[in-house]
């Protein structure tokens, strides 16, 4: 189909017509903009850009032209389908926009529905409490030592100072196994006496753990529950030292504005040894001292049966239960909360505390 | 301990207004621990006042006796007329005094009075029994004051009844026996205030007298080291305690008993000196002080018959028959320090009074009081260490008050058999506790402050403290070396046997500074290492399975050797030889667990009993396993540290305990919604979360082999041993339908439990290289006997395959009838990409057919459909 050998007809050029060619420009650019939608815009494309479309046969047209009028007319074919695709190209943006807002009107869900599919776990907060207190030890270049649960009886008490007939070593406080020598350790401290054994100074070492108690479960005991002890020994360590270190963890666990205070106290492995207080601000009840734990200058007497002079070093040791510290700071009111492992309970916590 | 303030204020010159606060806030600062102030004058509101019966008319047909009293109030009621009032009691006679409520006041226990009309008449308030004014435990009728009290009608009663006063309780640290006295306690609050005390320890008494107040012989002088006895003749049996005693005894939580044993109590409590009244009458010979002989038995004074310890010391009447200690070895009367026994007590009619005051031996009658379970309040003191100084003194007093409120005659003999040695001397640095402290303390300060503990100081070189014009002077007691610090020799007073060591002291001189005053210094620590890599570890796993929807549980280790049986433990199982307890708290949980799961299971049961429905749990912790020979540890001592040797002997007898990890899930993993089905919980969900521990403690799955076990709880067929680098390391699974039956869970129930301690240490993990050459995917699926295990296949497959293969991952498994009886395909998705270069398709393929190769040379797998 080609016209280039055709001759000359004037009728056959009546598509270079500037008239036909601003009708078909007008033709196109008002098809065009009936057009929704991106399909449908397609297809007007075709019918008016493409091979059949006027424009493109006017360019065909334009070789029966004398060569005179050859270039004004390839500029007009050229102008009108420059508009035309120029028309194309506008509302091909602008029916994709309408397109993509579409799509998108259309995806629309609830983004409140549920997707509880899986279920959250927790972690225990007597575990992530202790870890958090180690930490915080840890930053200031401590380390976390631990021992057995199953105790000797010489590190549970007689290194630790507290001699045979001592009341707490009696079986109202005290798990004892069926072997002699072995119990459940009552306390974290029996760390400290394997720690001295097991390094030289300076000893800075925070023990969390599991700790053992004849006492049956109710709402202020358990049998089992949680310390943790810090012990530093080094030269030249004081009673100073031990108030700057309490006062730190009570500002790391409860603020800017808490402060510890002491009350003398009775240990047998810390003289002079006192209970300690802190002040929580957050207390449901309302600001307040609240005790917190015990804590004292290690007595000599525990150095020496670990092997390490007293009269060159000294130390401090301190000691608090997780569950206490878990029952004021989140007002839990019953022991047996923490000890029961019911879910409710502990994914209130989350993994952290 | 319970004391009135006034009778505190009779030896330290408390400030005249003193608020429970200041006095508690002082008390806590010292050291005493404050379980309660009350202050009595509050206890009863209202017009409370003296009354004097005027009139009485007795009310006949009533069931009981009733009598309508005018009493006359003086103008307590206003108007100065007699009170009408209708009382219930018949202890008194016209002319008596009595305390008299008024309507509008209200007794303790929220007991408000006012006018009523009862027993046909109108009743105007209430004559008071002890009980009812809280001020004792007698109710057999009302309080009819004495007659020697001074108070006249409508005076406020209060004071004449003790109702003036301040009780406060304390609790006394173990190592300070002497403040659980007046006397103690004074001294105390004297240092708090700075005011001055009066000890009434330290007043005179006479010494002991050639003839003895009664033959006494001490044979354990260890044991009792001081024993001292005087004799009161001829009192009058029915002589009550003097009110204001009652009064105080009732306050200090003490019954009254009779005037001698009153007395002995008061002065328990005021000088902290136990003692004890013989009914002299009821006594047959010598007294013999010994420990006692097997089979002697005592009937101690709360009525129990008790098989004595040959440790128990005990106090003998040589002179009554029946002995079984031998010649001169008498019977016993009296539970040494602890408790008296019921045939030698003073009774209603003892008219000879012999008064003992001793001092034993802390530990012994410490054992003996929990050896017989008597914590009496003297055993209470013994053991925290009573002033051996005072026997004398007490004994002076209790005569006094014998003789005083109970006529008779105070025997002019004195025993004392006296083996007290004196107190240790403590020589200190004086500088000591101002390095301890990290307070700058001058020497004169702590000089000052021990003294006022009532130490003597003396220098260390010889001169008294008091020579060198320390007092007032401030600088320093002198005698300064002429290098180092100034020692000074500390000899304690008699009352505090706790102090034995230069650090004794130091805590008594900031104590008595103010721990308030030690200043905050925050120490700086040497560079640390961090967190252990097993401590790493066991955070590592806890997190895991916290974020796959396990939720942590602390299960206490305690169980019963049942709950191995309902197990299904085999009878071998090396699980069932436990730690036993010798004392646990419930007798049908003596051992320790040596599993996590059995009572993590516990755990789940109770979470389902409460309505939940999926539940998953874990647990890290401790079990406990017994060595296979369970000898005692060796002894150590404390005088010095244990070689290493000697603790390693004894550490290695303590059973084995190593760090475990468990989890149990029942229910749904996957929980149903809008979304569609929930998915049950399965096998499959608990050993990939074995995987998944493993892998989180750094275990490359490379090195993880999973086979197929059969181990209790597990469901036989259901359960998988997880092994590493081919070491048995934990167990995964659903468990056992007979086990789930018997604990009353879910069926399809499953559960892990992984040894942490067994696994190696994580290795440095070689990075991979990252080829950025496009992968060749292969899929291949593989028929082959269904009874081959899809964990070894793949590793065949990995294994043909060579360095060319990515990954590999199982993502379908088909039986069919048209595979063959007992087959099964396995389809698995092969990813090949070189380091260096796009993979060719051959290159790919020839990869595959090795991989292929490798499992059909191994378990003659054939490719399906080939």
């Amino acid at each position: 189909m080609t016209y280039r050998n055709d001759p000359y007809d004037p009728k056959q050029v009546a598509l270079l017509d500037p008239e036909a060619l601003a009708a078909a420009v007008a033709d196109a650019t008002a098809a065009f903009d009936a057009a929704t939608d991106p399909d449908g815009l397609a297809e007007l494309r075709r019918a008016h850009l493409g091979d059949r479309a006027p424009v493109s046969l006017a360019r065909r047209e334009i070789g029966a032209l004398p060569p005179a009028a050859k270039s004004d007319a390839g500029k007009r074919v050229n102008e009108a389908r420059r508009s035309i695709e120029s028309a194309h190209a506008e509302r091909l943006t602008v029916v994709q926009a309408a397109q993509a807002e579409r799509i998108l009107a259309e995806e629309r869900v609830d983004v409140t529905l549920p997707y509880d599919r899986r279920p959250r776990g927790a972690r225990h907060p007597i575990s992530t409490l202790s870890e958090r207190i180690g930490d915080l030890f840890v930053g200031m270049g401590y380390e976390i030592a631990e021992g057995p649960e199953v105790e000797l009886e010489w590190t549970n008490f007689d290194a630790l100072n507290i001699p045979p007939d001592h009341p707490a070593r009696g079986t109202m406080d005290t798990f004892y196994l069926d072997v002699p020598g072995m119990v459940l350790r009552t306390h974290t401290s029996p760390v400290q006496a394997r720690t001295m054994l097991a390094r030289k100074p300076p000893i800075y070492v925070v023990c969390p753990g599991r700790v053992y108690r004849t006492d049956e479960l109710d709402a202020t005991h358990s049998p089992v529950f949680h310390q943790v002890e810090g012990l530093v020994v080094d030269e030249g360590i004081t009673m100073a030292h031990l108030r700057g270190t309490l006062d730190h963890l009570a500002k790391a666990m409860f603020g800017a504005e808490a402060r510890t205070r002491w009350r003398p106290h009775y240990f047998p492995f810390t003289e002079p040894s006192g209970e300690f207080d802190v002040w929580f601000a957050q207390h449901r009840d309302g600001p307040r001292w609240v005790e917190w734990g015990g804590c004292g200058m290690v007595n000599p007497r525990v150095l020496r049966a670990c092997g390490i002079d007293p009269d060159v070093y000294s130390g401090f040791a301190f000691g608090m239960g997780i569950e206490r510290t878990l029952m004021f700071r989140h007002g839990i009111g019953d022991m047996r909360d923490m000890a029961e492992g019911d879910v409710r309970f502990t994914r209130a916590f989350g993994v952290e505390v | 301990m319970r004391i009135p303030v006034s009778w505190l204020r009779e030896h330290v010159e408390l400030p005249a207004e003193l608020s429970p606060e200041e006095l508690d806030q002082a008390l806590v600062e010292l050291g005493v621990e404050v379980e309660s102030i009350v202050d009595l004058r509050s206890t009863v509101t209202g017009s409370l006042v003296v009354g004097e019966v005027l009139e009485i008319e007795e009310l006949t047909g009533f069931k009981k006796p009733i009598r309508f009293v005018r009493v006359d109030v003086g103008a307590a009621n206003g108007t100065g007329e007699p009170q009408e009032i209708v009382c219930g009691a018949s202890n008194f006679a016209v002319g008596d005094r009595v305390v008299v409520i008024l309507p509008g006041g209200v007794l303790p226990g929220g007991f408000a009075i006012g006018a009523r009309k009862t027993y046909g008449r109108n009743s105007n308030g209430m004559i008071c029994s002890v009980r009812e004014l809280g001020i004792g435990d007698d109710h057999a009728g009302i309080l009819v004051l004495p007659e020697d009290v001074p108070a006249k009608p409508g005076d406020d009663a209060r004071p004449v009844v003790g109702l003036d006063d301040v009780v406060v309780e304390v609790e006394i640290t173990p190592d300070r026996g002497y403040a659980l006295s007046v006397r103690g306690l004074a001294r105390e609050l004297s240092h708090a205030f700075e005011v001055p005390f009066r000890d009434p320890g330290l007043a005179a008494a006479p010494g002991a007298t050639a003839e003895p107040a009664y033959p006494v012989r001490v044979v354990d002088t260890v044991g009792c080291d001081r024993f001292a006895a005087r004799v009161v003749r001829g009192i009058d049996p029915a002589a009550e305690s003097p009110i204001w005693m009652r009064q105080r005894l009732t306050h200090a939580g003490i019954r009254t008993i009779s005037l001698p044993v009153d007395i002995t109590n008061y002065l328990m409590l005021e000088l902290g000196q136990p003692m004890h009244a013989f009914d002299l009458g009821a006594l047959r010979g010598e007294l013999v002080v010994r420990r006692a002989v097997p089979g002697e038995r005592l009937t101690t004074l709360d009525g129990v018959d008790r098989a004595l310890d040959p440790e128990d010391l005990v106090i003998c009447d040589a002179g009554l028959p029946g002995g079984v200690a031998g010649d001169g070895g008498g019977v016993p009367i009296s539970l040494a320090a602890v408790m008296g026994g019921e045939t030698s007590e003073v009774a209603d009619s003892t008219v000879d009074v012999l008064f003992e005051a001793a001092h034993w031996d802390p530990v012994v009658v410490g054992r003996t009081a929990r050896r017989h379970r008597l914590f009496s309040e003297a055993a209470k003191r013994w053991e925290r260490g009573v002033d051996p100084a005072l026997p004398l003194v007490a004994l002076e007093r209790a005569v006094e008050l014998l003789t005083t409120y109970g006529g008779g005659a105070a025997g002019a003999e004195v025993l004392d058999v006296d083996h007290v040695s004196p107190p240790h001397r403590i020589v200190i640095d004086a500088d000591l506790p101002a390095r301890r402290a990290g307070v700058p303390y001058e020497p004169a300060r702590v000089v000052a402050l021990l003294e006022r503990v009532g130490c003597a100081v003396a220098l260390g070189d010889g001169r008294s403290v008091a020579g060198n014009g320390r007092a007032g002077t401030g600088n320093g007691p002198g005698g300064r070396h002429a290098s180092g610090p100034e020692t000074l020799v500390v000899t304690p007073p008699t009352w505090r046997p706790d102090l034995t060591d230069p650090a004794d002291l130091v805590e008594e001189v900031i104590r008595l500074d103010g721990y308030d005053k030690v200043p905050s210094v925050l120490p700086v620590a040497p560079p640390g290492r961090g967190l252990t890599p097993e401590q790493r570890r066991r955070r590592s796993v806890s997190r895991t399975l916290a974020e796959g929807g396990f939720v942590e549980s602390l299960s206490p280790p305690f169980v019963s050797a049942e709950l191995f049986d309902r197990l299904g433990l085999p009878a071998d199982d090396p699980r069932r030889s436990a730690v036993r307890l010798a004392n646990p708290l419930a007798d049908t949980e003596p051992l320790m667990r040596t599993m996590l799961l059995g009572t993590l299971l516990g755990t789940l049961r109770r979470n389902l009993g409460r309505g939940h429905r999926d539940v998953a749990l874990y647990e890290i912790g401790m079990v406990f396993l017994p060595r296979p020979r369970t000898a005692p540890p060796p002894a150590m001592g404390v005088e010095h540290r244990p070689s290493d040797e000697e603790f390693q002997a004894a550490d290695a007898a303590l059973p084995d305990q190593p760090w475990r990890v468990a989890a149990v899930r029942s229910g749904e993993v996957e929980q149903a919604g809008w979304w569609g089905p929930g998915r049950p919980a399965g096998w499959a969900d608990a050993v990939e979360a074995g995987r998944d521990v493993l892998a989180a403690a750094g275990i490359p799955g490379d090195r993880v082999v999973v086979r197929q076990a059969g181990y209790a709880p597990w469901h036989p067929g259901r359960c998988a041993e997880f092994r590493v680098d081919d070491a048995l390391v934990g167990h995964a699974g659903e468990l056992h339908p007979a086990v789930l039956a018997e604990l009353d869970l879910p069926p399809r129930t499953s559960a892990l439990e992984i040894d942490l301690d067994a696994l190696p240490s994580a290795p440095v993990v070689p990075a991979p290289r990252i080829s950025g050459y496009p992968p060749a995917l292969i899929d291949v699926a593989l028929v082959l006997d269904a009874g081959v295990p899809a964990d070894e296949v793949g590793r065949a497959l990995a294994e043909g395959a060579g360095e060319l293969l990515e990954s590999i991952r199982l993502f379908d498994v088909y039986e069919a009838e048209q595979l063959g009886q007992g087959r099964r395909s396995l389809a698995y998705k092969l990813v090949f990409r070189a380091p260096d270069r796009t993979l060719t398709g051959e290159e790919a393929v020839a990869a595959r057919d090795a991989a292929v190769a490798e499992a059909a040379r191994r378990f003659g797998a054939v490719l399906r459909g080939a």
